[in-house]
């Protein structure tokens, strides 16, 4: 009986309704962790700076965030990711349309990009500093190929499952090609290309942000990896929570604009679950 | 010739034709210095370093160093994620709590933190596991909460008009019914774990086949580079095709 009193709770459950008892776990959670954190840190149980002190991350925080480097390095790495990001998603999108408006050809090169799609991209790197070398253009490049998959496979999946029946009436109207183009394949592929972009977006940052590390002299994932070969651990806990935050903060602006297009959203104004928003495509 | 276009109307053989055509291309824009082979490697060369690849620098115990380890993340990825899945399916207010902040650990650049693993851990084989398993584990986490979540009421009042056990209930009605998605996330959770043990070894020059492209870059050896690339597409390859046994095997309708 309890049993099912639970599945009926869970299949019912409406997001928000014990709001009380979420904030309190997370709020637990949260002061749990740091004082888990604080207690490794004075337990002399690692070597010695290995877990900095929360005080001694928050002053680094402070000291990176006053820094004029640190807005030379950030500079760098938006301009890697800003043109990585917009040339990946337009080639990712004009080849999903193309793919999508061609079930032959998206039958034949399937296998391939899914291979291809599934498989580290960070492993390419060596060819991309090859052709471009090591300088902010190979840091682009690698954003673009990164940003690239999401983008073609969710708009061909968007363009591939485009109701027929709206493109048989759009026939029965007589609407010239750019009439079909702009009131039925348009609005009906927003929903898809803008999930693409958000994933795209995510891979985007982090595809850039690994090539920085593997090798570069300029951008955030320079400045980690500076901090972790001189020792320098506090620095280190710092450059990862800014970037960490600046990542959310991407894709909770991302987010944000795929729920102003979410055509997936149902008539009650639901959220939709975290787990319907996984992207399948490994950066 | 009729019966060549007949065969080229299948999209698996065009595929193949396609790749064929585009390396055959590659090959003669490359021996006429339209492109630098210090940059793009013969194909004939990248196929011709492999033997290389596994007498020189033992490629299949790469390979196979890297498909272990990411099996093993995705074994404690697994073991771990379906009881927590199932735990914040159960207590409402907890993946009420967790759900959001698992969804955005899952979009955040875990990968970033292998500094910070390296430094506790050390530089070991268990370092590249347990950064594999955390990222593979979100996806199994909040899949196997929604797929209990989101059980079809009417298979529940089923179970309910045979007056079964809460056991009964879930073995033969739940979890069943659950599957699907909780396969989803660990289809998810594997690529993200292949993904994440493949970029450390290559970042930190340590492991299977992350760490051989890496030593192939430095020694600038170009073909050797492109065949260990060819090597890594095999095993996500493999993963995805085992994958998609597996889930045929369990589905199979």
């Amino acid at each position: 009986m309890a049993q099912a009193r639970v599945i009926r709770g869970a299949v019912r459950a409406v997001p928000g309704r014990a709001w009380g008892g979420v904030a309190q776990v997370r709020i637990l959670t949260v002061v749990a962790c740091l004082i888990v954190w604080e207690a490794f840190a004075q337990s002399g149980l690692f070597y010695r700076d290995v877990v900095p002190s929360i005080v001694a991350v928050a002053v680094a925080i402070a000291h990176e965030i006053a820094a004029a480097a640190f807005y030379k390095h950030l500079g760098i790495t938006f301009a890697e990711v800003g043109v990585g990001f917009v040339v990946g998603t337009l080639v990712g999108i004009a080849a999903g349309i193309l793919l999508g408006a061609n079930p032959f050809l998206r039958r034949a090169c399937e296998p391939y990009l899914n291979a291809i799609g599934s498989t580290p991209k960070i492993v390419f790197l060596p060819i991309i500093f090859l052709m471009f070398g090591v300088g902010i253009e190979s840091k682009m490049a690698k954003g673009a190929l990164s940003g690239f998959f999401p983008c073609v496979f969710t708009t061909a999946l968007g363009m591939a499952l485009i109701n027929p029946v709206l493109l048989r009436v759009g026939r029965s109207f007589h609407l010239t090609v750019w009439q079909t183009v702009a009131k039925i394949y348009l609005p009906a592929m927003v929903g898809p290309i803008v999930v693409g972009l958000r994933l795209g977006l995510g891979v985007t940052v982090i595809g850039v942000l690994v090539a920085e590390i593997k090798f570069s002299d300029g951008g955030l994932g320079f400045r980690l990896i500076n901090y972790y070969e001189q020792f320098k651990i506090a620095p280190m806990y710092a450059m990862l929570l800014i970037m960490f935050a600046l990542a959310a903060a991407a894709n909770w602006g991302m987010t944000r604009l795929q729920d102003r297009f979410d055509y997936q959203r149902d008539a009650e104004g639901r959220k939709r679950s975290a787990a319907a928003s996984l992207a399948a495509t490994p950066r | 010739m009729t019966a060549s276009f007949r065969i080229l109307r299948s999209p698996t053989i065009a595929g193949l034709a396609g790749i064929v055509a585009l390396a055959a291309i590659l090959e003669a824009a490359i021996n006429l210095g339209l492109v630098n082979a210090q940059i793009v490697a013969l194909p004939s060369a990248a196929v011709a370093a492999i033997p290389a690849l596994e007498t020189e620098w033992n490629v299949v115990e790469a390979f196979f160093v890297t498909f272990g380890m990411t099996a093993a993340a995705t074994a404690i990825a697994i073991a771990l994620g379906v009881p927590l899945g199932f735990l914040l399916y159960r207590r409402n207010t907890l993946g009420e709590a967790y759900e959001g902040w698992l969804a955005a650990a899952f979009a955040a650049p875990l990968v970033l933190l292998y500094p910070l693993f390296l430094v506790i851990l050390g530089r070991t084989h268990f370092t590249l596991i347990v950064m594999g398993f955390i990222p593979g584990m979100i996806p199994i986490i909040l899949q196997t909460r929604q797929g209990l979540a989101t059980v079809s009421v009417t298979l529940l009042n089923v179970g309910r008009s045979y007056s079964l056990a809460p056991r009964q209930m879930f073995w033969k009605i739940m979890f069943p019914a659950a599957a699907p998605s909780v396969f989803n996330g660990i289809r998810i959770g594997v690529m993200y774990t292949l993904v994440n043990i493949v970029a450390i070894e290559y970042l930190t020059d340590f492991g299977g086949l992350g760490r051989l492209v890496s030593d192939m870059y430095f020694r600038y050896e170009i073909p050797g580079t492109y065949a260990s690339i060819l090597f890594v597409v095999l095993v996500s390859v493999v993963f995805y095709w085992l994958l998609g046994r597996i889930e045929r095997w369990l589905r199979p309708v």
